[in-house]
């Protein structure tokens, strides 16, 4: 299969929908396959790389911090990204600088980076083709 | 070159007040000052943000009041007069919803929903926001 480029724009916050869910099954794919993927993080999806999100114990389930293994949507970004490199793909992730500075996510996992429109607008002229998951 | 692209925005004053815009609007803005080529299609309930004179008030909480509440017709003019962005109206959405086109801010363009697919074939770029 050739290797494409794609570009996939992200809205949601992390843990209020399952748009989330659907758009890293996405990306898992397409970095298994190779392909070079463009994230623009928009809106909420901005804290989707916070390097300071924290798992957690569940004691309605009765588990501890690692019996419940908590999934944080940074260490999807960070297995992202290695997937993509094992598979000769790459992965430029940027976050909304606006959207960070107001939400206060500004540290981020290694591997993405900061950015504005400007960088979407350059994926979008860059890119096979672009898919939005929007907010609704 | 830049691509010729399509934002089709759907959902309507969606944070509005927080965000003291809409934020796809906002984000088309800023994509055609980075040398984007955009137009945009105002279907559903944000047909209403081409309604000329509208105002949402400014969220006061205690002695803290909002200074730059939204207007959403204002920042549809500014894409449509300055910004050189096309902004479509679906004719049908308008109507279901009593919206007379002499209400509308001037320089935005009918469409009808039979219309839309040649639209699509014009642009490179569709994003349905």
């Amino acid at each position: 299969m050739a290797k494409r480029t794609l570009t996939i724009a992200l809205m949601d916050a992390p843990y209020e929908s399952a748009n989330l869910t659907t758009a890293f099954r996405i990306l898992d794919v397409a970095a298994r396959r190779g392909h070079d993927i463009n994230v623009f993080a928009y809106e909420g999806a901005a804290a989707l790389a916070f390097a300071r999100q924290a798992a957690h114990p569940n004691p309605v389930h009765g588990k501890n911090l690692a019996e419940e293994n908590h999934p944080t949507t940074k260490d999807q970004v960070a297995a992202l990204l290695a997937e993509a490199a094992r598979n000769g793909g790459k992965v430029d992730w940027v976050n909304c600088g606006m959207c960070v500075d107001e939400r206060g996510v500004g540290e981020f996992v290694d591997g993405t980076r900061r950015g504005s429109p400007a960088d979407f607008q350059a994926f979008v002229d860059a890119s096979d083709n672009t898919l939005v998951i929007p907010t609704k | 070159m830049a691509k010729k692209s399509l934002n089709i925005v759907e959902s309507a004053y969606r944070a509005v007040i927080e965000e003291q815009d809409d934020t796809i609007l906002w984000l088309v803005a800023a994509m055609q000052a980075a040398g984007g080529n955009h137009s945009v299609v105002l279907r559903g309930n944000a047909v209403n943000y081409a309604l000329a004179g509208q105002g949402a008030p400014a969220l006061t909480v205690g002695e803290w009041q909002q200074t730059q509440a939204p207007k959403m017709d204002r920042d549809v003019a500014d894409l449509a007069d300055n910004r050189n962005v096309a902004v479509y109206v679906v004719e049908e959405d308008l109507g279901e919803r009593g919206i007379a086109v002499d209400q509308l801010v001037p320089n935005v363009r009918l469409v009808s929903r039979r219309a839309l697919p040649q639209l699509f074939a014009e642009h490179e770029v569709i994003c349905h926001w």
